[in-house]
């Protein structure tokens, strides 16, 4: 049974439509990521499985039962939001108790949850400071302990590690999804990030202004881009696409890019020293391509070069629509000289 | 030795001898500040207080020294306890009716409803209108027979007060006009105040099932505290101070019913000219506000909540 099911959702204000006929899946206790560059309608979608916004047109369920008229409280859900929303006037304790209290939830059962959500969370020291007196990183911990203590079965995210800095954001993201797994929390994540959508994913949603562009595993979506915006949205750097002529576009991802005596002959633009590896940039004509190539590459501006790639490593996509093509015949290009292995 | 260290070397140099020290420079520019709060402040106030133990000059015949005589008259004076009283009766009314009114207000417009704009400017216009025509507006309200009140009244068939001439409603009819005045200014700052409360609070609440009164209770409310402190002690402050009104309307009567401190210390000072007992009712009246503002800061200040 799926936990969250949004069918064919739409919102819109005025002329424009924020969302745009969305149908999704949330497998219970498994974590969906919803993806996108800023304004694609993310936060909307959240806001709409949240209730805190009404839908103009389509339904969501949320285990099973349709929830789409009811308000926020009635859809037995959690949320942490961007800004943490925390009450700067209450203590850490308060803030996370703040639920139950409303709920009147008795006081012995309050302060049993308060000790074991503080302590998967490490709160214990901090339950009697007010919000401005902890760190960014433990903001967010009491944000997660106040969803987590409702102990609801589906817990919705917008963006929750975007105010933190890169390594507090990589140790949360592992504790987020340490946290999810062993609670079974069926949990709705929203990000602009790739690397965090690839690395806590089950599934991603990918949107783009409104609407669903793929929607599949972390591991199907990097091996398999539905479009050329899918394709350039995942990994760092973002796919190669050459146009070579006769209505397909031709992808190939840097790392799957190699440089030598073989393939197309491009020229060095520059290279960039990553530590594991270096991303060189050239020109092929009058477009651009970059290779991750392992090591310290000893490559320098002016160098003419030649990018090869293995037949298995290319993508296609129609040039007017930007649609995946798996028709296109990879030995077709090595016979053109594209590939080489 | 021509390097970076001598530079570093010249930027340490202590300043040359004319230089004005800190101390002075700091006390200069706090001069034109201090030589006006000095004179137009506290100096009256120092001379209130001694002119209060002083006889009232007459003619030719100068002040002279009577020790606490100005008090002892005050105490035995049955029109000071009536303003004492009156005083205290409208000001209980006053702050507690304008600050709540204020926030029902602030919280209203705040919402999103239709004609917003036209709203705030609606609650905000008796602020800016000042005292004396709002009391010519609100003397119109309440004049016998063909004013707004007794028209509409009339038109009902209920019988009405001669409200401004009789002692039972006077002072409730200036009560009125000091609310209707005074709550669209406080408004403001509580609008202002409630613009700084993010609305995901209020979206983290809904989501925790906490009804709207229970989100402002716990979290709006406490959230306001120091605009409420801040509207409390202005609220006071006028309750005590604005008496244009009482000018322009009932002059104190009938009877002495809506004589406030400050209209009594000015009919002793500028109608009777005893100006040693305006003095000490003065005195009494600066007593009572330092009193007021200490104790605001004192005990509230440590209860609330600053962001
Ligand atoms: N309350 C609103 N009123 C009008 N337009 C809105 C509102 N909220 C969002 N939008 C619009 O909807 C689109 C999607 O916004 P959002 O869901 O916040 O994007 P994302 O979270 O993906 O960055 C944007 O174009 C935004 O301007
Ligand atoms: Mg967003």
């Amino acid at each position: 049974m799926s936990q969250i099911a949004v069918q064919n959702v739409s919102k819109a204000w005025g002329a424009t439509r924020a969302v745009d006929n969305v149908s999704f899946e949330a497998a219970a206790a498994s974590l969906l990521v919803l993806l996108g560059p800023s304004g694609c309608g993310k936060s909307t979608t959240l806001r709409l499985i949240a209730g805190l916004e009404q839908v103009s047109s389509g339904r969501i369920s949320i285990g099973g039962a349709d929830v789409t008229a009811l308000p926020p409280a009635q859809r037995r859900i959690a949320m942490v939001f961007q800004s943490y929303a925390l009450f700067p006037h209450l203590t850490v304790a308060e803030n996370i108790l703040f639920g139950l209290r409303v709920r009147k939830v008795p006081a012995a059962e309050r302060t049993r949850r308060l000790a074991r959500v503080a302590a998967l969370l490490g709160l214990d020291a901090l339950l009697a400071r007010k919000p401005s007196q902890l760190s960014g990183g433990q903001q967010q911990r009491v944000a997660l302990g106040r969803a987590i203590i409702a102990e609801t079965p589906v817990c919705l995210m917008d963006e929750p590690l975007s105010n933190l800095d890169a390594q507090l954001r990589a140790e949360m993201r592992r504790e987020i999804r340490t946290l999810q797994q062993k609670l079974g929390i069926t949990m709705v994540y929203v990000t602009h990030d790739q690397s965090e959508a690839m690395s806590m994913a089950d599934r991603v949603i990918l949107m783009r202004d409104g609407k669903v562009e793929q929607a599949a595993a972390p591991d199907e979506i990097y091996a398999r881009p539905a479009t050329i915006f899918a394709a350039k949205f995942i990994g760092t750097p973002p796919m190669n696409i050459l146009d070579t002529g006769g209505g397909v576009l031709l992808g190939v991802r840097p790392e799957d890019a190699a440089l030598g005596d073989a393939g197309l002959p491009v020229r060095v633009q520059s290279s960039e020293f990553l530590g594991a590896d270096t991303v060189v940039t050239c020109a092929y004509g009058n477009q651009s391509l970059t290779a991750r190539v392992p090591g310290k590459a000893a490559y320098r501006a002016g160098d003419a070069v030649h990018a090869g790639w293995r037949p298995e490593h290319l993508h296609f996509f129609d040039a007017a629509s930007g649609v995946r093509r798996d028709d296109v015949d990879a030995n077709a290009a090595t016979a053109i000289g594209l590939c080489f292995a | 030795m021509h390097g970076p260290e001598t530079k570093l070397a010249t930027a340490v140099v202590p300043p040359p001898r004319w230089r004005v020290s800190p101390q002075i420079h700091g006390w200069l520019l706090l001069l034109p500040a201090s030589v006006l709060l000095a004179t137009f402040t506290h100096f009256p106030a120092v001379a209130t207080i001694i002119d209060s133990f002083y006889s009232t000059p007459k003619g030719r015949r100068a002040a002279v020294l009577v020790g606490a005589d100005n008090y002892q008259a005050m105490l035995a004076d049955p029109v000071f306890w009536r303003a004492v009283s009156n005083n205290i009766v409208y000001a209980a009314s006053v702050i507690p009716l304008t600050m709540a009114l204020a926030l029902a207000m602030a919280l209203w417009v705040n919402g999103r409803i239709p004609g917003r704009p036209f709203l705030r400017l609606s609650f905000f216009t008796p602020t800016v209108l000042p005292m004396i025509a709002v009391a010519n507006i609100w003397l119109f309200f309440y004049a016998p027979g063909y004013g707004l009140l007794d028209q509409m009244l009339g038109a009902l068939g209920v019988p009405t007060p001669n409200w401004l001439g009789d002692q039972h409603t006077a002072l409730i009819c200036l009560i009125a006009v000091a609310v209707w005045k005074d709550a669209g200014f406080f408004m403001i700052f509580y609008l202002a105040a409630l613009q700084q409360v993010s609305p995901q609070l209020a979206e983290a609440a809904a989501i925790e099932g906490a009804s709207r009164w229970y989100f402002f209770r716990r979290v709006t409310f406490p959230l306001l505290m120091p605009t409420t402190l801040f509207v409390l002690i202005n609220a006071i402050i006028n309750s005590f101070r604005l008496i244009d009104h009482v000018v322009v309307m009932t002059q104190g009567g009938p009877d002495n019913a809506t004589a406030l401190l400050l209209f009594y210390i000015y009919e002793a000072g500028f109608k009777f000219w005893d100006t040693a007992y305006a003095a000490t009712l003065t005195v009494v009246l600066l007593a009572l506000l330092a009193f007021f503002a200490l104790g605001q800061f004192v005990v509230l200040d440590r209860r609330i909540h600053y962001q």
